[in-house]
């Protein structure tokens, strides 16, 4: 047991802080994800990913919680992206460029402000690239009452938004309420960024959002079974960059321990690629239809 | 007057403009239970604008359409639609019968619970459109064709009274053209379906069609095919003098040098026929 989990790994406060954090925010991020890769909103994740961190570095200007910063500047963006993106599709991606630019000018002040303002160092590593072991233990119910409420949000509109996901004029023409549906849907998706960049960071947050759901969707052609693995690959990968950022403390030492986001982004990216694998190998899904034309024939 | 006499689908006196481009101009036409409707115009007459208005997503500047009786006010489950080009991508988790079964009640909130009842629904449905032998395979990884067919389910599967479809013949290679209206064919009286579908291209339809509206110019004239495609109606309708010609049991719609519009697509039979 000692090679996996370094002395104290169970009893440390903080490692409790970071599972609970990291477990809760991860499984958010994989169904909110599932969906996003889906309907080709990577970007929009993206994007938002970098309006939270004018969020976070704001707040931290402001002295409020990271957290909190992350989550409203989300909500916001993802509000004025839905209403700038009217009507065309193509629309959505010149709005989301716009606004992306101007916050990430924000960011740069703010992260300037606040390495001016305080003595603090490492606000910027911090806001960019998460510190899930120095998160205060009340953030937990915060947390858990966010991720509750934005998976029960994903359960109310999921088959509206499935349908209008694959074509929104079916969709419409069913009376689905497809803008309202969007709405709904972005807001899930600027909390899960939020909660993942508590958890990983602002910049890094869209691996754990994309990374594990991408990872299913090259598995399984069922979306809830891609849902399931996203949920439990990203549960799995965030709790072992925990225990591998931790137990790296003592393999470095006397050196400082390595980054959880690192690790948690890597273990992500390995198990994408690792995917691929086998997709490549099996024959193409499209041998019925080849069957058909040399039937044809 | 019971219910068997109800048309449909009641288009009165419609005119819709995009600012001050008329593009529907007064169409007027009915569709009785079970019947057959091709919408015959050339790309750009207006001929999707006219179905989102049957569908409810087109706001009219005049006239009325009713579904079977009422006003198309509310968008309700009695028609099945299956839009233009649905570009499905080959990534999206979906099996066709998963996406069948989302025609059930997509419009509702909450997760789906199904009943053995409503699967042999889907069941029997992608039966009736031959398309139970791929029902397991993801939507975008199936051909032009066979994703025909499960949007036609997916349209059907609520068992509407009438069934929409824009433009399905395009970008289908002529053998599944021949299929799919085959089968729509056999749908629509089996089923009791009224089926109103639009093409550029009338000839495919010629031996199915119970009636043809035909549009262009935002004006349209209905009636049996003897009865519109003829030479003075479409003269009319255009405005200028059209020939008929018809040929090995095709019909071809010949206007003046110069008169592209409704050529180009008539054209191409003489080539490739």
């Amino acid at each position: 047991m000692h090679v996996l989990f370094e002395p104290g790994f169970f009893s440390s406060g903080p490692v409790h802080v970071a599972l609970a954090v990291g477990g809760v925010s991860a499984l958010v991020c994989a169904v909110v994800g599932v969906f996003t890769v889906m309907r080709g909103q990577s970007f929009a994740g993206h994007a938002l990913s970098d309006v939270a961190t004018t969020g976070g570095s704001g707040a931290f200007y402001f002295g409020a919680s990271p957290l909190v910063g992350f989550l409203s500047a989300g909500v916001m963006g993802a509000g004025a992206m839905e209403l700038i993106g009217v009507e065309r599709l193509r629309g959505r991606d010149v709005a989301t460029g716009v606004v992306l630019g101007f916050a990430t000018g924000l960011s740069a002040l703010f992260l300037y402000l606040d390495s001016t303002k305080s003595a603090v160092t490492g606000v910027s590593q911090q806001v960019l690239f998460g510190s899930i072991f120095s998160l205060d233990p009340s953030t937990i119910p915060l947390v858990s009452a966010l991720s509750a409420l934005t998976l029960l949000v994903v359960v109310v509109i999921y088959r509206p938004l499935l349908l209008s996901s694959v074509s929104p004029d079916l969709a419409a023409a069913r009376g689905v309420r497809v803008r309202l549906v969007g709405l709904l849907f972005m807001l899930s998706l600027a909390v899960a960024v939020g909660l993942s960049s508590i958890a990983i960071g602002s910049i890094l947050s869209t691996a754990l959002l994309i990374g594990p759901a991408a990872t299913a969707l090259r598995v399984t052609k069922n979306l809830r079974a891609a849902m399931a693995l996203a949920a439990s690959w990203g549960v799995l990968a965030t709790w072992l960059g925990v225990m591998c950022a931790y137990d790296s403390y003592y393999w470095l030492r006397p050196n400082p321990g390595l980054p959880v986001s690192f690790f948690i982004v890597g273990l992500i990216f390995v198990g994408y690629l690792g995917a691929g694998l086998p997709a490549r190998r099996r024959p193409s899904s499209t041998a019925s239809s080849l069957q058909l034309e040399s039937a044809s024939a | 007057m019971n219910d068997a006499q109800i048309p449909v689908l009641d288009v009165e006196h419609v005119s819709v403009s995009f600012g001050s481009r008329a593009v529907l101009d007064d169409v007027s036409f009915s569709v009785r239970r079970g019947e057959f409707t091709g919408l015959i115009g050339s790309n750009g007459v207006g001929k999707t604008t006219l179905l989102r208005a049957i569908l409810g997503l087109q706001r009219l500047d005049r006239g009325t359409i009713r579904v079977l009786g009422a006003p198309r006010a509310a968008r309700s489950a009695a028609i099945g639609y299956v839009p233009q080009k649905v570009v499905l991508d080959p990534d999206v988790p979906l099996r066709a019968r998963d996406f069948v079964a989302l025609g059930l009640d997509a419009q509702r909130w909450g997760l789906a619970r199904r009943t053995s009842q409503q699967r042999a629904r889907v069941e029997e449905i992608m039966g009736s459109v031959d398309a139970l032998r791929f029902a397991d395979s993801r939507i975008g990884s199936l051909s032009g064709g066979e994703q025909q067919r499960v949007l036609i389910a997916h349209a059907l599967v609520s068992e509407p009274a009438l069934l929409v479809l824009d433009e399905p013949l395009a970008n289908l290679d002529p053998k599944s053209v021949q299929e799919i209206v085959t089968l729509l064919h056999r749908v629509s009286s089996e089923r009791d379906v009224a089926i109103v579908l639009s093409a550029h291209e009338m000839n495919a339809l010629l031996p199915v069609m119970d009636r043809i509206v035909y549009l262009t110019n935002g004006r349209a004239a209905s009636g049996t095919t003897d009865e519109v495609v003829r030479s003075d109606v479409l003269s009319a309708l255009y405005g200028q003098h059209v020939d008929v010609l018809k040929l090995h049991g095709r019909v071809l719609v010949v206007t003046e040098p110069g008169q592209d519009e409704p050529g180009i697509s008539q054209h191409s039979n003489l080539t490739v026929d």
